[in-house]
């Protein structure tokens, strides 16, 4: 566990050394205050118009973070041969995946966290009121999302040994999901066999990350998704969780290492 | 009494990739180190050293044969507890400090804080860092680099230490004290196996030596007793070995 931990602080470290957390956080507070201060509408709609920017960036932001911050972590550690002294140590393959993982995700918690305190605050300063319990809502299902996403992306690290080719892979697969993924059943029923079978297939194997995506309760003030969906959604991202880092493991473990 | 390091017949075979052959590193490769001894494992470049020491490592796995750790097959963790590794040219963390990068790999060993404490400041004196230790290491010239190396190698005060070329590319001055250090902590002990293709160096720290030449052991031995027994100096053997021939006479 020691160097589970261990691990996982590295990649803390790494991203709050870095200046890309950085640029993005400020290029989103930038864009928000913008994009806020043009008013074109009327001053309840304002409110609403900035809070969808404010979350539409945060979204964006997060993704990016994600997946590049995940990404390159295997691929540096091999490019650079750190992996070499490291693994060295009576440190397992699994222990290196686990704290990669760890690190990556309790980053983007982080992140997430900033994120949501400027969004709060932006909301606040125009609504004169705190939505604490959906806020937290929304921020916890968003950390479930990345949850899975950088697992996926650490699977893909360990498949696709170039981290350029993987890190678009990734992109486009999650805005596949996101744009075509979660309408595959329906599209299914209009298609011949075997297509439709397939899709059907592939819409039942894919991480519906769309039903972690919350925001949309933000904005329109309704009554927030009730806590067991809540709770059957966080388990269902950490199914998925397990089972890409049990893949990703299972293809790491037995990996030559050699330059 | 147990032998430290012990190699078996071993065998590597990288697969080949596309319109690459299969490559055979290293062929029936028998070795053992003993407890306490500076053992040199001298050949020219692409001879299979690296490949040897990366499964004795687990980072390569053997196509044939047996290597052992401590009498630990080289594959369980465990093997790697008592032991220290300096790889090959490795640039270590950008983003940390010398102190910090030591202060990782202790966490990995489980060391205590206190303990952790007391160890980082001795290494950093040992390998001359301390000024330099709280600056990121990619402000750092190569021989310090180096000495990062040599200081997380020794992290977890190791009975055996595995040293990849700990010699290639520094100077002159840096390359003594390598040599002083490796002397040290033989003194302390420690049994060191590390790959060389200096055989200046290697002649007056090594208690033994094996030259190995395409992945096949070649001539193994105490170093006075290879001197006396080829009647030469160790320069001499290795070129023999290794099927250099010089200038014949016209
Ligand atoms: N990953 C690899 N794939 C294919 N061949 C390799 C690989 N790594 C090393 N080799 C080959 O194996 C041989 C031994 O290499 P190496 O162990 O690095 O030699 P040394 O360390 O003695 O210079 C060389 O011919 C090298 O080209
Ligand atoms: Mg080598």
């Amino acid at each position: 566990m020691n160097s589970v931990f261990a691990i996982a602080g590295l990649v803390v470290k790494e991203l709050q050394r870095r200046k890309d957390f950085y640029v993005l956080f400020v290029l989103t507070a930038l864009l928000t205050v913008l994009l806020g201060s043009v008013s074109f509408f009327n001053a309840e709609n304002i409110a609403r118009y900035l809070k969808d920017i404010c979350l539409l960036l945060i979204w964006v932001s997060s993704l990016v973070i994600a997946v590049t911050t995940t990404a390159r972590q295997l691929p540096a550690e091999r490019e650079n041969r750190t992996i070499f002294p490291l693994l060295a140590k009576p440190v397992t393959r699994g222990q290196v995946i686990a704290g990669k993982f760890l690190g990556c995700w309790l980053a983007c918690g982080i992140a997430l966290l900033v994120f949501y305190l400027f969004f709060t605050v932006i909301s606040a300063s125009r609504e004169h009121v705190w939505h604490l319990v959906p806020t937290l809502k929304a921020v916890w299902m968003h950390w479930m999302l990345l949850g899975v996403l950088v697992a996926m992306v650490l699977f893909g690290s360990v498949v696709f040994t170039a981290p350029s080719s993987n890190t678009t892979i990734c992109f486009i697969v999650i805005v596949g999901i996101l744009g075509i993924g979660r309408h595959l059943h329906r599209v299914a029923l209009d298609q011949p066999e075997p297509v439709s079978t397939m899709l059907s297939v592939i819409y039942f194997l894919i991480p519906h990350v769309e039903w972690f995506y919350l925001p949309d309760f933000l904005v329109n003030d309704q009554n927030i998704a009730p806590w067991t969906d809540c709770l059957m959604a966080s388990l269902y991202g950490v199914a998925y969780m397990a089972a890409f880092l049990i893949a990703a493991w299972m293809r790491f473990r037995r990996q030559m290492l050699s330059v | 009494m147990e032998n430290v390091v012990q190699l078996k017949n071993l065998r590597v075979e990288y697969r080949g990739r596309g319109s690459q052959p299969a490559k055979l590193a290293v062929n029936n490769l028998s070795l053992a180190v003993h407890a306490g001894e500076v053992f040199g494992f001298l050949g020219p470049n692409g001879a299979g050293k690296t490949t040897t020491m990366n499964v004795l490592l687990g980072f390569v796995n053997a196509t044939g044969g047996e290597a052992r750790l401590f009498g630990v097959n080289v594959r369980d963790p465990i093997a790697r507890q008592r032991i220290g590794y300096l790889p090959e040219l490795t640039y270590y963390y950008k983003f940390l400090t010398a102190e910090e990068i030591l202060r990782f790999y202790a966490k990995i060993f489980g060391l205590t804080q206190s303990e952790s404490n007391k160890r980082i400041e001795a290494l950093l004196k040992l390998v001359e860092l301390t000024e330099a230790a709280k600056r990121p290491i990619k402000s750092y010239s190569k021989g310090m680099q180096q000495r990062v190396g040599l200081a997380q190698a020794l992290i977890n005060n190791p009975d055996l230490l595995i040293l990849d070329e700990p010699t290639s590319g520094l100077d002159p001055l840096g390359r003594m004290k390598v040599r002083q250090l490796i002397q040290r902590l033989k003194n302390e002990g420690k049994t060191i196996l590390f790959s060389s293709h200096e055989l200046g160096e290697v002649e007056t720290v090594c208690d033994r030596v094996a030259i190995v030449d395409k992945g096949e052991l070649k001539v193994e031995g105490r170093v006075t007793d290879l001197v006396a027994q080829y009647q030469c100096d160790l320069e001499k053997i290795f070129l023999n070995v290794v099927g250099y021939q010089p200038e014949s006479r016209s």
